[in-house]
């Protein structure tokens, strides 16, 4: 019977299949950050239990970690103590880790892919919901909470039942100024944050074949922002060629067999999804989002939503819920509304690819002086290569900021914040009230859309700067 | 620990898409201790910028005190998969929570921490609410082996559950110890895998 790439990245892990129990599933790559694991090491410790596979596991720092100067001690001191137990509960159970000052360092979901650790046809877990990122390269990769973490830990397996496949069809090519970004937001806008509950999306269609490798990861990041499991691209060439001579991904005859074994992962021609969706790439604008979730996004030019003229009364409370918070009123545009921050950077806009992007529109421009532009590189490997191609003295010169790797303002829980009231314009992946500081006002957009209004303080078409 | 049935007037909290940085905002996670986390549960919507309990919110009002059950909108538990949030609702009295749906990382979070998450059709929701409108202390049953949920007005309506997990909820199965058991099936497992990484190559 033909098969789903979903179908058969889950087969190909089953351990054991006990009646009425789940599946235990192999679990090939286990990320490890300072915010989900002290618990999970805690357990085990508390079991007398060693770590079944370090040789599969690997850890780093990136959410609670400044990005200010590295030489500095951090001066956050609950924050401190969470690093130094990373670092602590490493040692001991003999994990590798790129800490704070590791030229590895970086956001768990940019430095697995850059490494060459992600690779197609594996199982990747992480104790973050954004562990899809790593569903670009073919793999099944979902975020866990922290019992799941200890259990991995302790077993290298999981506990699953099989989630319901979803095909994600992407047909047609993207207009300038339209991005990867753009694909997501548009995709939650139009099934909403609850639209992919238990089940693992397939991004297919010839506007997803023609994304790199790097914009695919930002399409699979904010899967869980339609609340699916999981999702995932199929690898083709550009996959291949992005992994081959990474420093962890096979070499010689052993990349021939990957390869080999690669090539047999996409879905087979006839293979059937419980469900599907066709976003048309022909179609598709530049989207922002304009309330407290990432399913409330429109066309960049649109209205902001009126809640009198929505029927259902949960709907309209909960619309105008959020414009209240957001200080917005529906019927008026987004577009020249002043913003006070723009953020670049998170495990969904920081690769080296968005910074180029970003550099491109800022490059000879200046940030308007009203607004603080923050530029946090995903990876210490990142931030090098921006340096070898000059753009931190772009970003400079504009008048942004240029930082040290890290989660920064996407979750604000670092000292980097949007303060109270303040209007940000956005590339992470969550608008929800207070996630990038208490009060803060998010408005989700791509890096494109972020530069443009950058420069001139206001959310800003970026087709208006071409 | 096994899980016993429930008797509980409910907190009706009637938001949709509740997503997890509400129910335990990300600064709070700088924290290596499961501990210390229901003070804070709900903490932005609970307390002014002083630190003083709003008085409007649900958790700040007489209903909230000895609650067991947690009454909330479609979509509960969406955004991360912090298990701080399941922690910091059952460290504030919280043993169920009836919505219509569920975040999939967050059901699964609380079914680990002997948080229930009931599922109910939106009728019977629709009637919770209505319910507790009318009477602040109607109280609900939850009968996890039976599956069923009685509403205040005596009607007994049955709810969805993993087999597995009930199984470990009501018998207090350890998941990791039941998985370390197949430990022989594990390792023919990884005798058979090829193409392996090394991360301490």
């Amino acid at each position: 019977m033909p098969r789903t790439i979903i179908e058969k990245l889950w087969d190909s892990h089953v351990v054991s299949q006990q009646p009425g129990a789940p599946a235990l599933l192999y679990i090939d790559l286990h990320l490890v950050h300072e915010v989900t694991s002290p618990q999970a090491f805690q357990g085990l410790r508390e079991r007398k239990l060693k770590v079944r596979r370090p040789d599969l596991t690997v850890a780093t720092m990136d959410h609670s970690i400044p990005t200010t100067d590295r030489s500095l001690p951090i001066v956050d001191e609950i924050a401190a103590r969470q690093v130094a137990q990373l670092e602590a509960n490493c040692a001991e159970f003999g994990i590798p880790l790129y800490g704070m000052k590791s030229d590895r360092q970086g956001i768990v979901h940019v430095i697995g892919p850059e490494l060459g650790l992600t690779q197609p046809g594996m199982t990747v877990v992480c104790g973050d919901s954004h562990t899809a990122t790593h569903g670009a390269f073919g793999a099944l990769a979902f975020g866990i909470g922290t019992s799941e973490i200890e259990h991995v830990l302790a077993t290298q397996c999981l506990l699953q039942r099989p989630s319901k496949t979803f095909e994600v069809k992407v047909p047609g090519k993207l207009k300038p100024g339209v991005s990867a970004k753009d694909i997501i937001l548009a995709l939650i806008a139009r099934i909403g944050i609850g639209g992919g509950t238990e089940s693992v999306f397939e991004y297919t269609g010839a506007a997803i074949r023609a994304l790199s490798v790097e914009e695919r990861m930002t399409v699979c990041n904010m899967t869980i922002e339609a609340g699916a499991r999981a999702g995932l691209v199929a690898p083709d060439d550009a996959t291949f060629q992005y992994l081959n001579g990474r420093p962890y991904a096979p070499k010689g005859a052993a990349w021939d067999a990957a390869v080999a074994r690669w090539k047999q992962l996409p879905t087979d021609e006839g293979a059937l999804y419980d469900r599907n969706v066709t976003i048309d790439a022909d179609r598709l604008e530049p989207m922002i989002t304009f309330g407290t979730n990432p399913g409330m996004g429109m066309p960049i030019g649109a209205p902001v939503p009126e809640p009198s003229k929505l029927s259902d009364p949960a709907e309209r409370d909960a619309l105008a819920k959020a414009l209240q918070y957001m200080g917005l009123e529906g019927g008026k545009p987004l577009l020249g509304r002043p913003v006070n921050v723009v953020f670049i950077g998170s495990c969904t806009n920081s690769r080296i690819s968005d910074l180029r992007t970003a550099a491109g529109i800022l490059k000879g421009r200046k940030v308007n002086p009203k607004v603080r532009v923050l530029v946090v590189p995903g990876s210490q490997e990142v931030k090098r290569q921006a340096i070898a191609e000059g753009l931190p003295e772009i970003f400079r010169a504009a008048g942004a900021e240029w930082r040290e790797p890290g989660c920064s303002m996407c979750i604000a829980m670092n000292g980097d914040y949007v303060p109270t009231g303040e209007y940000s314009v956005s590339t992470s992946n969550r608008n929800f009230e207070g996630r990038q500081g208490k009060g803060a006002r998010t408005f989700l957009a791509s890096p494109l859309t972020a530069a443009a209004s950058a420069i001139t303080g206001v959310v800003t078409d970026i087709r208006t700067l071409l | 620990m096994s899980f016993q049935n429930i008797e509980s007037h409910v907190v009706p909290m009637p938001n949709r898409n509740v997503d997890t940085d509400q129910i335990i905002p990300a600064r709070f996670l700088k924290t290596i201790s499961k501990e210390g986390l229901g003070d804070n549960l709900f903490c932005d919507w609970r307390y002014d910028a002083q630190g003083k309990p709003k008085p409007d919110f649900i958790l700040n009002q007489p209903i909230a005190k000895g609650a067991q059950v947690l009454l909330a909108g479609d979509n509960f538990g969406c955004g991360s998969s912090r298990e701080h949030a399941p922690w910091a609702l059952t460290q504030f009295g919280f043993r169920a929570v009836i919505s219509t749906s569920f975040a999939d990382i967050f059901k699964a979070n609380s079914l680990k921490n002997g948080l229930l998450p009931v599922i109910v059709p939106a009728e019977v929701h629709a009637e919770l609410f209505e319910a507790v409108a009318k009477n602040p202390n109607a109280k609900v049953k939850i009968d996890l082996r039976d599956q069923t949920l009685t509403t205040p007005g005596g009607r007994a309506v049955s709810f969805p559950v993993d087999s597995f997990a009930k199984h470990c909820l009501l018998e207090g199965v350890d998941e990791i110890g039941y998985t370390l058991q197949r430990n022989a099936e594990i390792a023919a497992y990884e005798a058979r895998r090829v193409g392996s990484i090394n991360t301490l190559a």
